[in-house]
């Protein structure tokens, strides 16, 4: 119902698709910051924990032809706020699920986190591991808590796309986000978005065809 | 703040106002004001005639003015003389000159200034006479300090010293208190960051008890669980102080509440699992420290609600509750730092809206009732901090410490603002109903761009664009607030805030809006024209539970000059707020300004003027103001709001 409001086709773009993405991970390991980098494309040394959550949206150019928007939200990582979860990424099209290399528990929540996704979600979204905070072991090699190594093993195992992240710096943030517009059903969308735009501007309901997509399992590419 | 969700149903904007301690009504003085005191008092030399006396003049200690009290030690029987004028008008006075150095009320705030400035002298006796005190029957009474400094002037000094120039005096007090302007400048810097080996902790320990105020929350077996300064290995030694204290007399049934020492006072308030401490040394009073400790006791209700709180404890007596309430340091922060600060609204238990003409107000009303989503509860449209509009249903009203715990929430600490984005966040609202959550929907944005987003007329075309994500909001900013009770309906209420968009932008209100932020508070000399005498004023209108004032500018714009007016609000609110006053009217005087408190059961207004101005013009003033009140009524207040 919420989607109903969404636009699908945008004026002169070949593809354009709408997703919505959750942001899950302990607290503190740097989901807002990435969040914002990936944004607004700022960071803020000190910044305070995210209270409920917040939603934010960002749209991206795959390509001249393809533009991809996301829906997102970012969740607080608290204990208290853990019920909640499930309201965030009932719908969701795809996750980034954000460990701290330096904190070699956070990879344990973040696999809890995809554990739960995988059993709870829908059941074709797209998971990213990102291990964030890379700047910081860039500067000091000791603080690295989790080795790339185990990370990759378990992301491939899990199926997961798989980033090592500096919001601080930007590195492969970009990517992150774009690898996982890469993975999700562009085509199946915009074609729904297309037909939807050329008849009336303003009828298309995304929202509509990511309801489906959750419930028939239609979303394909699931690589 | 009592009765929470309590539902009186006039036609205002329904805030519950929180259980005010002004109207003692006149059971025994002694009696009822040592209700708050904890230790048994033992009884004073008095008749009982006296001791109503007795008990008036702390608060109208200095609220009666002047006279009495400057000529008298608070504890001489010539303080009966003061209680016996207490009628409408408490001014009486040898020429208002006389009165200029003189004035109890504003000696208090600048009493803390003295003590500090004494303290260094006196400091071994003071001392003692202080912890003796702590369990003196004098506890209470604010003129208590009075006596511990012994510096108060004779009456032939302060004669003397009416005759002397204004200027003079005024450099005199100017130096006084330059150590804690000085330490208000600090106080919200944070201490400096531990050293791996310890080294630094002296300079720390300095740090941490230069601030001139603490706030502390210890779980009932004596866990920390917040500070407003310093981390655990800093507090944990007085932490641990406190808890002895405090259960040393829970454990007398005899609880301890509040103690000084020095120009400092401590204040504890045991809340089911939780013990509140704070301590002060900018003077404020036991009742004062006790709401603030209140506030903080709302906002860890508000992030864990009350059975949650409860039933951590009842699990685990021993829990850190640190962990629940992980990341709402930010919002206790803000909360403290807005108490030290000196916030009117905190003061006068009640909000600020914004001014606003009557027929816009009623627009926007309209609007927010013509897109009301089914699943609103409340819906709040606030503008810096201040109100604009309200819809709520009609059975069920706003609690002004709820909108508080809001107002910080969204005002003070940053995260909400610095996302970027909308917000749903989960909160209880423990004047509203303690033991559930309710959700909040959270949206800032400039109406100036609003409008000229939503001009574009495309109503399904969300408002929502590349230039909106990338605004930072100010504080200028609006900020849209829906309420519900039901945790699925972030896209409802989202609907409903691009159609309230839409509504007000075709209206022109978001213009409306965006002109009436731009115009701020006026001052206080374009409110009273013709060359006012008032620098600044409050006024509460007590059914509203609202309140109004000029802008601080620009006597009062830099934060020592804001926190010194605080202060004195602080004291003018304290002296007629006592139980048992019954006063109506207080015209105080010192060295730096000139004051009066006017109470009447429809409103509540306090004035500053600069010194040696005329009692009579300061009352000719304040009469304006109450007339520029009753012609701005619906401008400044928001009377009944938008109900359905």
């Amino acid at each position: 119902m919420a989607q109903r409001m969404q636009q699908g086709g945008r004026p002169g773009g070949a593809r354009f698709a709408q997703f919505k993405l959750v942001l899950l991970g302990e607290s503190a390991v740097g989901k807002s910051s990435l969040v914002l980098r990936f944004v607004k494309d700022q960071f803020d040394d000190y910044r305070e924990s995210t209270i409920g959550a917040a939603f934010l949206t960002q749209t991206l150019a795959l390509d001249d032809q393809t533009t991809v928007k996301f829906e997102i939200w970012d969740t607080a990582g608290q204990e208290r706020y853990k019920s909640l979860a499930p309201m965030y990424y009932r719908n969701a099209n795809c996750a980034v699920v954000v460990y701290d290399i330096t904190q070699a528990s956070s990879l344990d929540k973040a696999k809890a986190w995809v554990k739960e996704l995988q059993r709870q979600a829908n059941e074709n979204i797209v998971i990213a591991l990102a291990g964030n905070k890379a700047d910081l072991v860039a500067e000091q090699p000791d603080k690295r808590a989790v080795p790339v190594a185990d990370a990759e093993a378990y992301a491939k195992e899990a199926n997961l796309l798989f980033f090592e992240t500096s919001a601080k710096t930007a590195e492969n943030v970009k990517e992150l986000f774009t690898a996982i517009a890469k993975k999700l059903p562009i085509e199946q969308a915009s074609q729904r978005g297309m037909r939807g735009a050329g008849g009336r501007p303003g009828g298309v309901d995304l929202g509509r065809r990511e309801d489906a997509g959750t419930a028939g399992g239609a979303g394909g590419c699931q690589c | 703040m009592a009765n929470p969700g309590s539902e009186d149903d006039t036609p205002t904007i329904k805030m519950d106002e929180p259980e005010s301690r002004a109207d003692g009504d006149g059971v025994s003085g002694l009696e009822q004001s040592r209700e708050m005191t904890p230790p048994p008092l033992p009884p004073r030399p008095t008749t009982a005639n006296l001791g109503l006396l007795d008990d008036r003049p702390t608060t109208a200690d200095m609220g009666s003015l002047k006279l009495p009290k400057r000529t008298s030690r608070p504890h001489l029987q010539s303080q009966a003389t003061t209680a016996l004028s207490l009628t409408d008008i408490q001014i009486q006075s040898r020429g208002e000159s006389a009165s200029i150095n003189s004035s109890p009320v504003s000696r208090d705030p600048s009493q803390k200034r003295s003590i500090s400035r004494f303290g260094r002298f006196v400091n071994s006796s003071e001392d003692d006479s202080a912890s003796t005190r702590s369990y003196a029957p004098t506890l209470d009474v604010p003129y208590d300090n009075v006596s511990m400094l012994g510096d108060e002037p004779s009456p032939a000094w302060k004669a003397l010293n009416s005759q002397l120039d204004i200027d003079e005096s005024l450099q005199l007090d100017e130096a006084f208190e330059d150590p804690l302007s000085e330490r208000i400048t600090l106080e919200f810097d944070d201490l400096e960051v531990r050293a791996g080996n310890g080294s630094n902790e002296t300079v720390l320990l300095d740090q941490w008890s230069a601030k001139l105020k603490h706030f502390f929350v210890l779980s009932a077996s004596g866990k920390p669980v917040y500070s407003r300064h310093g981390d655990d290995h800093l507090v944990s030694h007085y932490v641990g102080v406190a808890q002895t204290l405090i259960s040393f007399y829970q454990g007398a049934n005899d609880p301890l509440k509040t103690f000084t020492a020095g120009d400092t006072r401590f204040v504890m308030l045991a809340k089911g699992p939780l013990n509140l401490v704070a301590v002060s040394k900018i003077g404020e009073s036991e009742a004062q420290l006790r709401n603030q400790l209140e506030s903080l006791y709302m906002q860890v209700l508000s992030t864990l609600s009350l059975p949650s709180l409860e039933k951590i404890f009842s699990n685990r007596p021993s829990t850190d509750l640190r962990r629940p309430l992980q990341g709402t340091d930010v919002l206790l922060d803000g909360l403290s730092d807005g108490f030290t600060r000196g916030s009117p609204s905190t003061l006068l238990s009640s909000l600020e809206c914004l001014r606003l003409r009557k027929t816009h107000r009623r627009i926007i009303n309209d609007s927010l009732l013509k897109v009301r989503s089914p699943d609103l509860l409340y819906g709040l449209i606030v503008a810096a901090g201040r109100l604009v509009s309200v819809v709520r249903p009609k059975k069920h009203s706003l609690h002004p410490g709820d909108l508080h715990l809001i107002f910080n929430m969204l005002f003070e600490a940053g995260s909400v603002k610095a996302g970027g984005g909308e917000n749903w966040i989960p909160l209880c609202l423990p004047g509203f109903n303690n033991t559930g959550f309710l959700y909040m929907y959270v949206s800032f944005l400039s109406p100036a761009e609003a409008a000229a987003v939503a001009s574009s007329p495309v109503t399904a075309e969300r408002p929502r664009t590349a230039s909106d994500t990338e605004h930072t909001p100010s504080s200028d900013d609006l900020a849209i607030v829906f309420i519900s009770p039901n945790k699925d309906a972030f896209y409802s209420l989202r609907s409903m805030r691009d159609s309230l968009i839409t509504s007000l932008a075709q209206s022109k209100m978001l213009a409306a809006l965006a002109a009436a932020m731009d115009a701020g508070r006026a001052p206080c000399s374009s409110i009273l024209p013709g060359g006012t005498p008032l620098k600044h004023f409050l006024y509460k209108s007590r059914g509203n539970v609202q309140f109004t004032m000029p802008s601080f500018e620009p006597h009062f714009a830099g934060p020592i000059a804001r926190r010194k007016l605080m202060t004195l609000y602080a004291h003018l609110h304290e002296v007629v707020h006592v139980r048992n006053s019954h006063l109506k009217v207080l015209h105080a005087v010192s060295r730096e300004a000139t004051a009066l408190a006017w109470v009447t059961p429809v409103f509540e207004l306090y004035c500053v003027a600069g010194p040696g101005v005329a009692r009579q013009t300061v009352t000719q003033a304040a009469n304006k103001v109450v007339q520029w009140i009753r012609k701005e009524e619906e401008r400044v207040f928001i009377i009944g709001g938008a109900v359905f």
